[in-house]
């Protein structure tokens, strides 16, 4: 015969979606809280996220091309992008350019290409840089600089943020100093100090709209993270009101980027409804916990690669409900 | 609207040829009849070189109870017996018929008249299925499954309904659409029939809702039959799986083989297969011509064509305006489960619901990348499996492992494959994990 015929087994045809309509799909949905970081903290938002972005992509390309000497170096597919940009979101906007590389090759370096790259790693790389970070450096990446200053960089004012009022309060048993938050309303758009990714809950439940509208992930995770912090703390705050309110500790810190971005990696969290579940409801439980009794103001990052650590266990025993396990008569 | 609970997608559905009416292919100038048409034992040859054949006669007869006769499809002279490479892809022997003429054996009704179960009360269950073995009826939606068999349930066993399967969910095809909308009474008709068979009082015909017509015309028609219902269910592949359709209408699940439909009260036909059925019992026709959707996005003509079993699917293209140029891909069947044809000279056989053009472009896969373990596949799954496990346990050989997360469940539906992002050749492992794993499980169970 003149023309060959391609045989291959079903199913013929695929759908439109790709790795990097995932990875570019959640960079969409990081956009409004990349405007917010942009309007509150200036140039020096725009610096510390440009540097762990292009950083991110440089290693990875050169960890992929002279180390592991990979045929293909696949930098194209969005994932260090993603990856750079939650970095930044996670680091204060007046870190030095040093300090936030250091970040960047730890977090591809040793979060993700030690492991064999995409799809590999069992943590979450952008919070083992952010932790890396933190226990490193720890007077730089908890000196918070106070949102509006649009022009400034490393010589930014800063100032408490309203995790470490609660933590204050909490110590001292005075609920008299949870007065100096901020109301709910300045803490849903942003107008108060921290990661620069961190501070506008409203941009980031927007960004989960768009991805729970478009299937890039599913409700699970993020719910179920929120309702166990909210009830948990709402139980703390009515035994005590030096406990600050479930409304207040659900729109400070790292919670919502933890809950809508960070915990819903893919790579890194479980493979079922029950097993997300599961996983959420310990990432808010140890979350309050570490918030409420730890040594540090903030839990999420923490809670989060805790739990990355657990996911193969839950994979393990979380399965799907199979298809006639259970017959009706 | 009523649909199956677990996983499940919903692909571009593409269905080119719903407004083409069936129309009579022509004949070819030698059929090709494979004497495997069929789950089951191939049928073996009562004829030889040189014999004379008459359209509707018998040539091949059931070897066991799984098996079916074939009866010619043409008029002519047998040429040869010799192996071809069907649909299946695999060389299985055939019986070669030079086409004379068109002459049909006596007997069978040829007018298009309806007959109705009324016309006929004396008709009993045994030789309602009978008839329907005598005519060599298997499933017609692509399982070919002998249809006597399923009417014949184990003893311990009890149907409480039959199901007739018109969802029709593999994307292109058209062919069950096309017939609901041209023999609606006739497909009424064999739905009593399977129920008198056995023994129910009770008929569903299940039809997606993206045939409106056919829903519509179908509920018209069934007032006269009050025990039947036409059941509408929302678009989800692959609710035309037996499970799936059960699970659908009825809301009951059917357990892990080796329990089958009829265990949850089920007896599922498909809705061409009815229809022959109508043809076997009440005109004395037996099965050698089918409808059969030709279609793809750069087939001039796409079109549903009434073809005798045997006809070269190069001759059906012809009919569709010939082969498009940038044809890369040849399926018998649609576009899910279908097979890719090996050559263009593969006969329609009883199974044939459709056969697929895709161009170059549309065939080739897409290069895999690594897993991003990201649960679409395990969302996806019908049967509520784990496919990325079981592809990984298949691909470095830990056979325990697949077992135990059920492998042998799978039903090869490709909703795994289809939704990946990282376009993983998931269905290939599992397909090949689920073969070794029940080589093992029957090699365990003859110990």
């Amino acid at each position: 015969m003149a023309k060959k015929l391609i045989v291959s087994l079903s199913p013929h045809v695929h759908t439109r979606d790709s790795v990097q309509r995932n990875m570019y799909g959640v960079c969409i949905a990081l956009i409004p809280a990349l405007l917010t970081s942009l309007y509150f903290f200036g140039i020096g938002a725009a610096v510390v996220l440009a540097t762990s972005v292009a950083s991110c992509v440089l290693f990875e390309w050169a960890i992929a091309k002279f180390i592991l000497k990979k045929e293909e170096v696949t930098v194209t597919d969005g994932s260090a992008v993603l990856t750079g940009l939650l970095l930044g979101f996670n680091l204060p906007s007046n870190l030095p350019i040093w300090i936030i590389i250091i970040g960047a090759l730890v977090a591809i370096g040793v979060g993700k290409m030690t492991f064999g790259g995409l799809g590999c790693n069992p943590f979450n790389p952008a919070l083992v840089g952010r932790v890396f970070l933190l226990v490193s450096f720890p007077v730089q990446m908890t000196s918070w600089p106070v949102p509006g200053q649009l022009g400034s960089y490393l010589d930014a004012e800063t100032a408490a943020t309203p995790l470490a009022v609660m933590k204050n309060a909490i110590k001292a048993g005075d609920a008299s100093i949870l007065e100096q938050l901020p109301d709910s309303i300045d803490l849903l758009v942003g107008q108060t100090g921290g990661c620069l990714g961190e501070i506008s809950a409203l941009a980031l439940l927007i960004g989960l709209a768009y991805m729970l509208a478009r299937r890039i992930i599913t409700w699970h995770i993020p719910v179920s993270i929120l309702v166990t912090v909210f009830v948990l703390s709402g139980l703390l705050h009515l035994s005590n009101p030096i406990y600050a309110s479930p409304v207040t500790v659900l729109l400070t810190g790292g919670l919502m980027l933890g809950a809508c971005f960070m915990a819903t990696d893919y790579v890194t969290s479980p493979m079922t409804p029950k097993g997300q579940i599961i996983y959420g409801v310990a990432i808010g439980f140890l979350t309050v916990v570490i918030r409420t009794f730890g040594a540090y103001p903030e839990g999420m990052s923490f809670a989060i690669l805790i739990m990355n650590a657990f996911t193969p266990l839950i994979n393990t025993y979380c399965k799907p409900k199979r298809f006639g396990e259970v017959v009706k008569k | 609207m009523k649909t199956f609970k677990i996983g499940g997608i919903h692909p571009s559905e593409d269905k080119l040829s719903a407004k083409s009416p069936i129309r009579q292919a022509g004949l070819p100038r030698q059929a090709v009849i494979s004497l495997y048409q069929h789950i089951g034992a191939p049928a073996k040859p009562v004829v030889a070189k040189g014999d004379e054949v008459k359209v509707g006669m018998l040539i091949a007869e059931a070897d066991g109870f799984v098996s079916v006769p074939i009866h010619s499809s043409v008029s002519g002279k047998v040429n040869k017996i010799d192996a071809i490479v069907d649909a299946s892809g695999y060389r299985r022997p055939a019986i070669f018929i030079d086409v004379e003429g068109d002459e049909w054996e006596e007997g069978i009704d040829r007018s298009e008249d309806l007959v109705t179960l009324a016309q006929h009360p004396e008709l009993t269950a045994e030789e309602i299925v009978g008839k329907i073995k005598a005519a060599g009826i298997v499933g017609m939606g692509g399982a070919t499954f002998p249809c006597h068999v399923k009417l014949s349930p184990p003893k311990d066993t009890k149907a409480e309904c039959v199901i007739i399967n018109a969802v029709e969910c593999e994307p292109y095809l058209t062919a069950d659409h096309r017939l609901m909308l041209e023999k609606p009474d006739e497909i009424l008709v064999g739905t009593e029939l399977v129920m008198k068979a056995v023994g129910v009082e009770k008929g569903y015909i299940g039809i997606e809702s993206n045939k409106p017509d056919a829903i519509a015309l179908l509920t018209e028609r069934a007032k006269e039959h009050p025990h039947i219902e036409i059941v509408p269910l929302k678009v989800k592949y692959p609710q035309g799986g037996e499970k799936q359709l059960i699970a659908a209408v009825m809301g009951r699940e059917v357990p892990a083989p080796p329990a089958l439909p009829i265990h949850v009260g089920a007896v599922v036909q498909n809705v061409g297969t009815t229809f022959a059925i109508y043809e076997a019992v009440m005109k004395n026709k037996p099965l050698f011509e089918r409808v059969i959707t030709v279609t793809g996005k750069d087939v001039r003509q796409p079109s549903n064509l009434l073809a005798r079993i045997g006809t070269p699917m190069s001759l059906l293209i012809e009919e569709c305006g010939g082969m498009p140029e940038d044809a890369g891909k040849i399926i018998g069947g649609g576009p899910m489960m279908g097979k890719a044809l090996m050559h263009l000279d593969v006969p329609v056989c009883k199974g044939s619901s459709g056969l697929l053009l895709l161009s170059e472009r549309e065939a080739r896969r897409k290069a895999p990348q690594p897993c991003i373990r990201c649960a679409k596949c395990v969302s996806a799954c019908p049967m509520g499996l784990e496919p990325y496990l079981l592809a990984t346990a298949s691909a470095l050989r830990k056979w325990d492992v697949a077992e135990e997360n059920g492998i042998t469940s799978c039903i090869e539906c490709g909703s795994c494959q289809y939704t990946c992002p990282s376009a993983r050749p998931i269905l290939d492992n599992v397909r090949m994990g689920k073969t070794t794993v029940m080589a093992l499980i029957r090699a365990r169970n003859a110990k």
